[in-house]
């Protein structure tokens, strides 16, 4: 049974309990265990059960690659699913549940899967699932579901924050072991900016637990001074807890950094992303150790070889009292002497090779005693929630059982694979080392920048080197590389520190084990732990025809689940390989893609959650409409009352309401959202006329003109008034919608196509706050306010003028969206907020109140003036909606005028705009269609028309609307059908689209 | 007669690991023209009272300066009551060339944000390297904040000034608050 040492423990503070709980149990561990050493102390082996079949899961490794230790983590506001038990930092009141089971981890119905496990291999489902038809909806979709994923969703919104960070440097050196330390030191002497990152929260890596020897000293001490070092340059960033990962173009880098994962109730973040542009990144990732296929290598006890150590040396725990090691290479070794030096049982090490002497750490683990049996392997493991015993055979045989050893536990060792995911990430190539079956990152074939060189180097075992002296020089000369290609001098005389050299013996590749077990021992050798994966499923795969490494993965599922494949991927291709007979080079890997490790989505989000979640944008006078019962709506990013409710008032109520008192008395409406774009130079008026349908340059100063403007291709994209403000000078008014983008059009324009006009444009739409005061008492207000003469002639129909209202600076627009008597009055933005607050006093006796969005809507409706993106949809020209006066004649040239001369834009059969008016008086739905005679080819009716706008009326007391018809214009007096989504057809007649104050005496006061 | 408010009517922030303040209002007037032409300089310093500044450079002196904000652009900072006498004074220097010169003070919201640590305050927003040396006084960027446009300078050397457009003040106001929230010092700058 797995328990804690009187001994060991590196990385423990002993001297401080901690308290937990796992699945309702509570447990106890110290300050500096993962929660993985926390529950092994606590003899809890068993964690989970894999995704397919339910079977029982155990700790497998003991860092991030670990594939099946998978938690509910915390609870409410800090519960996550699918948390790592072995890089999750054990802190006083945890709480953990295991995941993908019920009733219970122990005994749990869902193991009944491995009973039909011969009707469950790969890709079980493209066959499965797919008769009878009716059977996807509401049979296979929800047992699906049901049956999907493992953690649990969490029910309450996150309560921690998180936050990015941009850094830059030269050199990011990835990995905080011996070589990510000596290229940090390396690159940090030359004066190069550095940024250091370690994933756990101690540096060293490897080296302090396999007992390395570094200048004739233990590497801990090596580690220790190159800290301090480290901390004293003022070019060095260092962080722990920080993972890179994912490696981008231009040197980018995001870092994810978990800042209170391990004290959670400290203030502050809890992960902070950071966004690293770096010259160039040196890659000391490190190797992950792979697993042996032997039958029940999926049983809970059978672990990493390496990890096996770890847990010895780091948190003092041991795995079982009696471990049997099964290794294809020497390094596996290092874990029978820890073993062995805790005073554990090893009865025997199993190797799958047969040497012509005993290498150094054979000779070695024989002189404590323990018996290793050359060309031996594992047949199978035996035991069901736990290992109970190995039985053995020869490697090089089918499998038979030569004799039962027993024990609790196994450590295997398949070989070593250097993490090679970040110098992919973009493009870096790798070649296949035979002598240590992996692949190594191409030192030739790097990734490349826009320059075309390499911008990633790796180094130490991410490189393919495994012996200390080689690790530490090639860090060194990698950094010393990197920073004379970035122009920094590297110190004269510094010299890679000596690592002490174990000569080890060749390792063997294994792909199976043995080597010619049979179909029955395959179906029980496991790939991929999380998915459930077997040898006998990759190779049903090549015997589909799934040959290509990538259709393989896809069809097994094989490196898919959550670990992305890391103890998987190398032992699954290499069986695909041996599958197709062909070598393993050219089977290849799947494409590995960021991140390395899972992230946060809020870690990706950062900031943006809450009131900041998008930047929303407000009016001087917002404040006002939010005390006044605005109903928001949202434009773009503004925020526009759509009506003001009151109190017991639909928003139906009040927008009927405020159009009955607009024309009838004096309504007000925020109009600061539209863009105002000032337009100045000798060649302004000249730009103009190309922007705009209408003749902008003979307008005179003083003077407002309604005018539209195309695309290219003819297609209406926005309209305004403009201002002739003086001889060189026009105001342009677009949508509120339309101010950035068309300021970006005229700007594009002039940037690229007529850089040689003068012209120059500014966006003011910002600068002014804008009032429309509207309707029969509009004048009466503004002369309570005083200041201007505003009387009839004084400032006529679509004229401007400067003046004071009220003490207030103003421009006043003469101008009427409505039909009524209109002013649009423009006051410096810092001021709104004051002159609105003075026209509600001044229209306090003249019935004033303020409108809003949905009303300004239907008294253009009534009036038959059209609206951007209603009766406009991007391909809608002006002729569609009877704006022909609007387009000069007199033009040579406009955007849009050649593009108005193709054929499809002077097609007769192109709809026209109409009035529409139902029989009934009942509000035709927006976007509905009128229908003609017969139908399509589709078998769907014709359809001769749409309702492009539409509102119950209160002015006329019955639904208005319109629309583009075709021949609409000569179908006036005509009845079309339109058939609505709620079963019920409407009839309606084409009638003018100007329903109100045709001759419009209204505003002509 | 009624006065000019800012967006946040000065709001402020000290709880933080940096002291945010909403200054203002502020005099500031965009001034487009041929910038190495004599004409325009002659007319932009008289307006800002002190030098032309260098690409990506702005120069102070008080509530006066000049922003270099693009090959054809600078920004005029004043106090705001001077805003409309020298608008007009440069509409008449500029009127022999083609230039344009329009009021944009109330356009925009002024913040400071202030201390040892506002470099890490603004590292966490702006995708600029503000590594002591790095970025300094003298220096503006125009870029964004998280997700809007922004400019901004240090008016010395641990306190920076961030122009946004006016209707996002709220936004620009709680998105600095968040970054300079307790307990959320980075230690990436040698303060």
């Amino acid at each position: 049974m797995s328990t804690r040492l009187a001994t060991g423990g590196r990385l423990l503070n002993k001297s401080a309990a901690v308290n937990f709980t796992f699945n309702g149990k509570t447990m106890r561990g110290y300050a500096g265990d993962t929660l993985a050493s926390a529950l092994l102390a606590n003899d809890q082996m068993l964690v989970g059960r894999s995704f397919k079949y339910h079977r029982p899961r155990g700790i497998v490794a003991a860092g991030p690659e670990e594939p099946n230790a998978l938690v509910n983590l915390g609870d409410e506001a800090k519960f996550e699913p699918n948390q790592r038990v072995t890089t999750t930092e054990l802190f006083e009141g945890l709480t953990a549940t295991s995941q993908n089971h019920w009733p219970s981890l122990e005994f749990d119905v869902g193991a009944i899967n491995k009973h039909l496990s011969r009707f469950l291999p790969a890709g079980f489902y493209y066959k499965m699932f797919m008769y009878p038809r009716a059977f996807w909806k509401h049979v296979y979709e929800p047992i699906i579901r049901q049956s999907a994923g493992l953690g649990k969703a969490p029910k309450t919104a996150d309560a921690d924050t998180y936050e990015h960070f941009y850094a830059f440097c030269d050199v990011l050196v990835i990995g905080g072991g011996v070589a990510g330390l000596e290229a940090a030191l390396s690159a940090g002497r030359a004066g190069a900016r550095v940024i250091l990152i370690e994933q756990t929260a101690d540096w060293g890596g490897r080296t302090p637990v396999d007992g390395g020897i570094i200048d004739d000293a233990d590497a801990q001490s090596f580690v220790d001074r190159a800290l301090t070092e480290l901390s004293k340059m003022d070019n060095v960033i260092l962080r722990t807890r920080t993972m890179g990962a994912g490696v981008y173009d231009h040197g980018y880098v995001l870092g994810y950094e978990r800042l209170t994962d391990h004290q959670p109730d400290a203030a502050g973040p809890r992960h902070r992303l950071w966004r690293i542009r770096a010259g160039h990144i040196i890659t000391a990732t490190g190797a992950i150790e792979r697993p042996l296929s032997f039958a029940g290598n999926d049983i809970p006890g059978v672990m990493l070889a390496a990890a096996v150590r770890d847990y010895i040396v780091n948190f003092g725990v041991s795995v079982g009292d009696r471990t049997v090691v099964v290794t294809n290479n020497d390094d596996a070794y290092l874990t029978a002497i820890a073993l062995k030096h805790a005073g554990l049982d090893v009865p025997a090490i199993l190797d799958a090779r047969v040497l012509p002497q005993d290498s150094e750490l054979m000779a070695q683990a024989k002189a404590l005693g323990i018996r290793v049996m050359m060309g031996h392997a594992v047949s199978s493991v035996k035991g069901g929630k736990r290992v109970t015993g190995v039985a053995v055979c020869s490697q090089a045989g089918e499998g038979a059982v030569l004799e039962e050893i027993a024990c609790d536990a196994v450590a295997m060792s398949g070989g070593w694979s250097p993490v090679v995911h970040l110098w992919s990430h973009c493009g870096g190539k790798l070649v296949w080392d035979d002598v240590n079956a992996c692949f190594n990152p191409d030192p030739n074939r790097p990734p490349t920048g826009a320059d075309g060189q390499g911008f990633v180097t790796a180094a130490g075992a991410a490189s393919g080197m495994f012996q200390l002296d080689d690790v530490l020089c090639d860090a060194h000369a990698a950094a010393d590389g990197v920073a004379r290609s970035l122009g920094f001098k590297t110190p004269k005389g510094a010299t890679a520190p000596k690592g002490a050299r174990r000569e080890e013996a060749p390792m063997m590749p294994v792909w199976l084990m043995p080597q010619g077990a049979s179909t029955k021992l395959r179906e029980k050798a496991w790939l991929d732990y999380q998915n459930d994966v077997k040898v006998s499923d990759v190779r049903l795969a090549a015997q589909e025809g799934f040959v290509s490494v990538e259709h393989a993965k896809r069809y097994t599922t094989l490196g898919m689940a959550t670990d992305q494949g890391k103890l998987s991927n190398i032992n699954g291709l290499a069986t695909l390989a041996g599958a197709l007979n062909a070598p393993i080079p050219s089977v290849g890997t799947t494409t590995f893609r960021p991140p390395y490790h899972p992230i946060s989505m809020a870690a990706i989000g950062g900031e943006a959650r809450g009131a900041v979640f998008q930047p929303i944008r407000r009016t001087p006078m917002h404040d006002w409409h939010d005390e006044n019962g605005a109903e928001w709506e949202p434009v773009g990013h503004w925020r526009r009352p759509y009506a003001y409710k009151r109190p017991n008032e639909t928003t139906h109520d009040a927008v009927m309401r405020e159009v009955t008192n607009t024309r009838s008395n004096l309504g007000l409406l925020d109009a600061s959202t539209l863009g105002k774009i000032i337009v100045k130079g000798p060649d302004a008026g000249k730009f103009l006329d190309m922007m705009y349908t209408n003749m902008m340059s003979t307008l005179k100063p003083g003077k407002c003109r309604y005018g539209l403007m195309c695309s290219e291709n003819g297609f209406l994209i926005d309209d305004g008034v403009v201002a002739r403000i003086d001889e060189d000078t026009w105001l342009c008014h677009t949508t509120t919608g339309g101010a950035e983008r068309i300021h970006g059009h005229m700007e594009e324009w002039l940037q690229t196509e007529w850089w040689d006009w003068n012209v120059y444009v500014a966006n003011v739409t910002e600068q002014y706050a804008q009032v429309a005061v509207v309707g029969p008492n509009a004048r009466k207000c503004l002369d309570k306010l005083g200041g201007m003469d505003l009387s009839k002639n004084a400032l006529g129909f679509m004229e401007w003028a400067d003046g004071t209202l009220g003490g207030f600076k103003v421009r006043v627009y003469r101008i009427s969206f409505s039909g009524e008597l209109s002013y649009e009055i423009a006051v410096d933005a810092s001021y709104g907020r004051a002159f609105w607050d003075a026209l509600m006093v001044a229209g306090n006796d003249l019935g004033v109140m303020p409108y809003g969005t949905e009303c300004l809507h239907i008294l253009r409706a009534e009036k038959g003036f059209i609206m951007i993106g209603d009766e406009t949809d991007g391909t809608i020209i002006p002729q569609d909606l009877g704006l022909n006066w609007a387009i000069s004649k007199k033009k040579e040239d406009f955007l849009g005028k050649r593009a108005q001369e193709r054929s499809h834009m002077t097609d007769p059969k192109r709809w026209k705009l109409v009035g529409l008016e139902t029989t009934d008086g009942a509000t035709l739905p927006d976007g509905a269609y009128a229908v003609g005679e017969g139908t399509n080819d589709n078998g769907q009716r014709n359809v001769i028309g749409r309702v492009t706008s539409s509102y119950h009326s209160p002015t006329l007391d019955k639904g208005i609307a319109m629309g583009l018809v075709l021949n609409g214009p000569d179908r006036m007096g005509d009845t079309l059908s339109f058939p609505g989504t709620d079963g019920k057809t409407y009839e309606a007649r084409i009638v003018d689209a100007v329903f109100y104050d045709k001759e419009g005496e209204k505003q002509n006061v | 007669m009624s006065e000019p408010v800012t967006a946040l009517k000065n709001a402020s922030y000290a709880a933080g690991i940096a002291e945010i303040s909403e200054v203002g209002p502020m005099g500031m007037i965009t001034l487009r023209g041929d910038l190495p032409a004599k004409t325009l300089q002659k007319a932009a310093i008289a307006a800002g009272g002190v030098n032309m500044p260098d690409q990506r450079g702005i120069l102070t002196e008080g509530a006066r300066g000049i922003a270099w904000m693009s090959p054809d652009e600078v920004l005029i900072l004043c106090p705001y009551d001077e805003v409309h006498a020298r608008l007009a004074d440069l509409q008449e220097t500029t009127a022999k060339q083609h230039a344009l010169a329009v009021n944009v003070s109330d356009a925009r919201a002024v913040f400071d944000l202030r201390g040892a640590r506002a470099r890490e305050v603004m590292a966490k927003l702006a995708p600029v390297d503000f590594a002591p040396g790095q970025f300094g006084p003298g220096m503006i960027r125009r870029t964004r904040l998280a997700q809007v446009p922004a400019a901004f300078w240090m008016t010395d050397e641990t306190t920076f000034r961030i122009v946004c457009f006016r209707s996002v003040a709220q936004y620009m106001f709680d998105l600095l608050k968040i970054a300079a929230q307790p307990g959320s010092e980075v230690g990436a700058f040698q303060v």
